[in-house]
């Protein structure tokens, strides 16, 4: 066994913390930090509940150790939000009901808010893509694709603005 | 699921990595999207991991000396974007797309999915298509492992236990060469039922020069279908030759009746799919 001082930036934050090697992203997240919400669904590297954004990228936080985040930054789904006002692709799933029980959608907005970082204007072709390593079994994804079109046509106003 | 205990070092050079792969029972994490899950199972306990994400230098994708060469650590994602690829080598171009689903894809590793040594991996099949080699660094240096030499049963590659997989290198295909990688699976992310992988080249008359074609997840390794390829060198490609390859594609499978399908269903499929590949290839070829 292995304890490792890893120094690691979530949503923008410094965080500093002495871990074992063997803790993984995921739990770090919820049970050292408190910060719930990055869900666990399978626990075996399918669903893409637990997506986080590492260094940019949507990665499946439940395969990946801690202590390889350290020196990197991690963004989750608190961190979407900012001055108090909800990031285009949180006001899509609320204005398209892009979730029933919303189990998978901090996941889901992971992925598709690096898409659309990427990809502003996707194609539905794109966005199904993107999202096929996010499993919703609530809605059948159609109003998930209209939530990141909203999020899509809602980030080009304000750069058209 | 958490895994057991281990010691985990994340060395900054390859001779580093190499030294510490000295110690008993230890692995190489790459992009553990393979290893993680397996160690969260307990079917895999190493001692030491020995992660080699901040070795620099192992992630590129050029063409050089008539080769393509991929850095190991070159991420399935970066594969699957790169213009390079998508513009002549349609066979990895179409592979990288479907490992696994794009999440994983973002940390999954061409090296990783290579000397994990899984039959249900799809670059595997695709290699043997293409004919690459691979290049290992151990203690004594570098060594070049043809990619039909690599495979040595279920998990099993031949990388010595602190050898570390450098690179990948695909013969840069001639002109009039195309390729195609079909793959039949349940839902995004899943194992491949099956899978072929066709890399062909034709001469001036539009016969074949050269075939390679490689089946995944029918047999313990990736399975390189000899028979069907000597079968089709210097014939015309047309579909009557197909058929008669995939006949011979679908003998040298040999699958085993799981969740996915029965022994017979997965031989079909490799005929199917040989078919369709072959099909593809040539018509990429052709330029079409």
């Amino acid at each position: 066994m292995s304890t490792h001082h890893i120094s690691v930036t979530i949503n923008g934050k410094a965080h500093e913390a002495d871990v074992e090697s063997r803790l993984l992203l995921v739990h770090f997240l919820r049970e050292n930090l408190n910060m719930t919400g990055t869900h666990i669904g399978c626990d075996t590297t399918s669903c893409g509940a637990c997506t986080v954004q590492l260094n940019g990228k949507p990665v499946k936080s439940c395969t990946v150790l801690a202590v390889q985040a350290d020196g990197m930054e991690v963004k989750t789904v608190e961190g979407l939000a900012a001055n108090g006002k909800l990031h285009p692709i949180q006001e899509g799933f609320h204005e398209k009901h892009g979730l029933q029980c919303g189990f998978c959608t901090p996941g889901m907005m992971m992925t598709s808010s690096a898409l659309l970082e990427q990809n502003p204007h996707p194609t539905e072709d794109e966005i199904r893509h993107a999202i096929s390593g996010n499993l919703c079994r609530c809605t059948g994804y159609m109003n998930i694709v209209k939530a990141v079109q909203y999020a899509a046509d809602k980030m080009a106003e304000k750069v058209e603005a | 699921m958490i895994p057991p205990s281990f010691d985990y070092i994340a060395p900054k050079t390859l001779s580093e990595a190499v030294a510490a792969l000295g110690q008993e029972n230890a692995k190489v994490l790459a992009g553990g999207q393979s290893l993680i899950p397996l160690m969260r199972f307990r079917l895999a306990s190493p001692a030491v991991l020995v992660d080699i994400n901040r070795v620099e230098g192992l992630s590129y994708i050029e063409e050089k000396d008539g080769w393509l060469k991929i850095g190991s650590m070159t991420r399935e994602s970066t594969l699957e974007h790169s213009d390079l690829v998508s513009e002549k080598y349609s066979l990895l171009a179409d592979t990288a797309k479907v490992i696994s689903d794009p999440v994983v894809r973002n940390l999954g590793t061409v090296g990783g999915n290579l000397a994990n040594g899984d039959p249900g991996n799809d670059h595997p099949a695709t290699m043997l298509a293409y004919g690459a080699e691979v290049v290992a660094m151990g203690p004594n240096g570098e060594r070049v492992i043809p990619i039909t030499s690599f495979f040595k049963g279920l998990y099993e590659s031949d990388l010595a236990p602190n050898e570390i997989l450098t690179e990948v290198r695909i013969p840069a295909p001639k002109p009039h060469s195309g390729g195609a990688y079909l793959k039949l699976e349940r839902k995004v992310g899943d194992f491949a039922t099956a899978a072929v992988a066709a890399q062909v080249e034709l001469d001036a008359q539009g016969n074949f020069a050269s075939v390679g074609i490689g089946l995944t997840n029918v047999g313990l390794t990736a399975i390189k279908a000899t028979s069907a390829e000597d079968f089709l060198k210097g014939k015309a490609a047309t579909d009557e030759n197909f058929h008669e390859a995939a006949k011979l594609a679908a003998e040298a499978a040999q699958p085993i009746e799981d969740v996915r399908g029965s022994e017979d269903y997965k031989r079909s499929l490799v005929r199917t799919y040989t078919v369709r590949a072959l099909r593809l290839a040539v018509q990429r070829a052709k330029g079409g």
